[in-house]
């Protein structure tokens, strides 16, 4: 299937994943930040449809470009920071260095990772999945693991969540009598 | 017969005491959000955690006599399971009953302490049992993200604040770490089955593969966060400091031999395979961490500070026992653990007690003289200090505990000399500030305008009198305690020629 078509859109969506992602973090405007971050999300659904997995694509925009990031903007909006211009930025010269060499050790590492190949016997081939999302669909591909083989994860994930939840409240509950 | 871990009823089954505890711990939600907070429904949910904890380490204490096993799954059914179980109820137990007392005295009337407690407990709990990178990464993150929450409690504390936020941050930077670990090793194995894993590496002969090394290397890293080992320690002073203080001796030896079971069972169970290429990073982290720990402890003038140090010092000794990897060593481990979980725990609550006069009880300042006003917190705070010391008789098992570390060490068949060299150096560091709290109680005098310590509440009192009564019975008598701490680890831990023979470790088979 990699014809020229496919490759050029794979890294044009790359490519603008990369750069909304860069934008996003060296905007000090955080609604502006929020904006950008929007788009990284929805270049990477656009990658993982055009790999096939079109379920997590449209989780992507749903939950993360839809649920997430509209919530934060309400946060961003109702805690009014102030004017963008005034905010005080955190990072100093030593911050952005660290933050730019541990940058670029990932780059390494990801450069280096891309050369060694999976073991062939753990790799599922592509007719073989294929076939599998002809056969249900990508949905049922996803659901059928989900509740079966990793029920136990499924569920500690909810109690994680809950977990969560208390926690926030308790420490962001007023106090009720002082 | 063994569990099939694949069927839903029999899972729940292995699963049991974990899963009371979570349901319990729902329940008692429940109860603390139904009405107003006040100090009595503080109270009333704190009694029934207690009674959910001990009736929690009742089910385990009869599962691990029945001995259940289980094949390969995505849950471990042994003996290390259950005594590690044990040892986090243990500290559940006393912090809650700290706690009790505690949080209505510094303004934290909200019963979700206890059940965040009780939370952090089951997570600790399913990271001894998983035998599945999933499973493992949920049970640490259930563990942390109740942890955040239960540092921030004290919301009127500046500190508390900070102390959250800064264990937050570094606490998901270093879940980050974990992920992208687990993601390499899953990509390399295919698969996230401790068991598994082992396997492929040694069949399909991994242990050069760079994606693996490096999946390694990230999760020793994720590891190191978690357990305080230095380098990665510098977020433990500020959080133990800012947190409440029975929550700081949770973390000090609850969280810290939760991810050590965990970190156990990952190394030697999934990566016993390539042992020679970690055995050198454990090496080092274990002999940086006694180091660092231990000298800059010296400096401290803030008792939960210095306690946060002498904690670092403590995981670096416990990973001489891993970097030895026999059988024994793992007996010693466990030993350690208990005994450093007591004298720890110990150590928080006379702060505790000695903070009710009015301060905070964490300066040094406080301690002064504390033989002439209240001799029995005195003679209390000796036997856990002198016990993380490892002074013989009057540290009780502490002493026990370092020395059957150093006997692993040493008799593992590739004995860790140097290692067993920096241990008995360091502990002799260690001396110069435990010692001096012994001093500062019985040598100077109290200061004039120093406030009355009033006696200890029920609770406070029951946790130091039978922490103490421990300490000196297994300091006496250790051997019902080593047989325990041998018999759950039974079957053996990693050889050090890392064959895959070694996959078979800590199974319980």
């Amino acid at each position: 299937m990699p014809n020229f078509f496919y490759e050029l859109h794979f890294y044009l969506f790359g490519l603008f994943a990369i750069a909304s992602a860069l934008t996003f973090v060296t905007r000090k405007s955080p609604v502006a930040a929020a904006l950008w971050l929007v788009s990284t999300m929805f270049s990477l659904a656009a990658l993982y449809v055009m790999m096939d997995a079109h379920f997590i694509g449209a989780i992507q925009v749903l939950v993360y470009a839809g649920a997430i990031m509209v919530v934060f903007l309400f946060v961003v909006m109702l805690l009014n920071l102030g004017h963008p211009d005034e905010l005080s930025d955190l990072r100093g010269k030593w911050g952005r260095l660290a933050a730019g060499l541990l940058g670029l050790a990932i780059l390494a590492q990801v450069m280096a990772l891309s050369r060694t190949r999976p073991e062939a016997s753990l790799v599922q081939s592509d007719f073989d999945r294929l076939a599998e999302l002809r056969g249900e669909n990508a949905v049922a591909a996803i659901a059928k693991p989900l509740f079966s083989d990793h029920l136990l994860a499924f569920e500690l994930t909810s109690v994680l969540l809950l977990v969560a939840i208390v926690g926030a409240v308790v420490i962001g509950k007023r106090r009720a009598s002082t | 017969m063994p569990y099939d871990l694949g069927i839903p009823g029999q899972l729940t089954l292995a699963l049991a005491p974990d899963l009371v505890l979570l349901g319990g711990a729902m329940a008692l939600m429940l109860v603390a959000a139904w009405g107003p907070e006040s100090a009595a429904r503080q109270r009333t949910v704190g009694i029934g955690a207690l009674v959910l904890c001990v009736a929690v380490l009742a089910m385990v204490i009869a599962v691990a006599i029945r001995q259940p096993s289980a094949a390969n799954g995505v849950i471990a059914v042994d003996g290390f399971r259950w005594a590690a179980d044990a040892l986090f109820l243990l500290a559940a137990i006393i912090a809650i009953a700290l706690s009790i007392d505690y949080n209505p005295r510094e303004g934290i009337l909200a019963g979700e302490a206890h059940v965040l407690t009780l939370f952090a407990t089951g997570g600790m709990m399913l990271m001894a049992a998983a035998r599945d990178l999933m499973v493992l990464f949920l049970g640490i993150e259930l563990m942390s993200i109740a942890v955040y929450a239960m540092v921030g409690l004290n919301r009127r504390s500046p500190r508390a604040a900070e102390g959250s936020l800064k264990y937050f941050l570094l606490g998901a930077f270093a879940t980050a770490f974990l992920l992208y670990g687990i993601a390499l090793v899953y990509g390399a194995t295919g698969s996230t089955n401790l068991a598994e894993i082992g396997e492929r590496i040694a069949a399909l002969g991994l242990s050069r593969s760079p994606m693996l090394l490096v999946g390694i290397a990230l999760l020793l890293v994720g590891f190191g966060f978690k357990l305080a080992a230095a380098p990665f320690h510098m977020w433990a002073p500020d959080v133990y400091e800012g947190a409440p203080t029975p929550i700081s001796g949770f973390m000090a030896a609850g969280v810290k031999a939760a991810a050590f079971a965990a970190f156990l069972r990952v190394w030697l169970e999934a990566f016993p395979g390539v042992y020679t290429e970690w055995h050198k990073a454990v090496w080092w982290l274990a002999a940086t961490t006694m180091v660092v720990g231990n000298i800059i402890a010296l400096q401290q003038k803030n008792l939960k500070r210095m306690l946060a140090y002498s904690s670092i010092g403590h995981t670096g000794f416990i990973l001489v026992a891993l970097a030895a990897g026999t059988p024994q060593a793992a007996t010693a481990f466990l030993f350690y653990l208990f005994a450093y979980t007591l004298a720890t725990m110990g150590a928080f609550a006379v702060i505790i007690a000695v903070g009710q006069s009015g301060g905070s009880g964490d300066r040094i300042e406080d301690f002064h003289g504390l033989w002439h006003s209240n001799p029995g917190l005195a003679v209390a705070m000796m036997v856990f200090m002198l016990a993380l010391l490892g002074f013989p008789v009057f540290g009780g098992m502490g002493f026990f505990a370092k020395w059957y570390v150093l006997q692993a060490a040493l008799q593992a068949p590739a004995p860790q000399t140097r290692l067993a060299i920096i241990l008995v150096i360091t502990s002799t560091i260690s001396a110069g500030y435990y010692v001096w709290v012994v001093m500062v109680m019985f040598m100077k005098q109290r200061a004039t305008d120093a406030l009355r310590i009033p006696p200890m509440p029920a609770m406070t009192r029951w946790v130091v009198t039978a922490s103490v009564a421990l300490i000196l019975f297994f300091g006496v008598y250790p051997e019902p305690l080593v047989r325990l701490a041998r018999a759950s680890t039974a079957v053996g831990i990693a050889p050090v020629d890392g064959g895959p023979a070694s996959t078979a470790a800590l199974q319980g088979q």
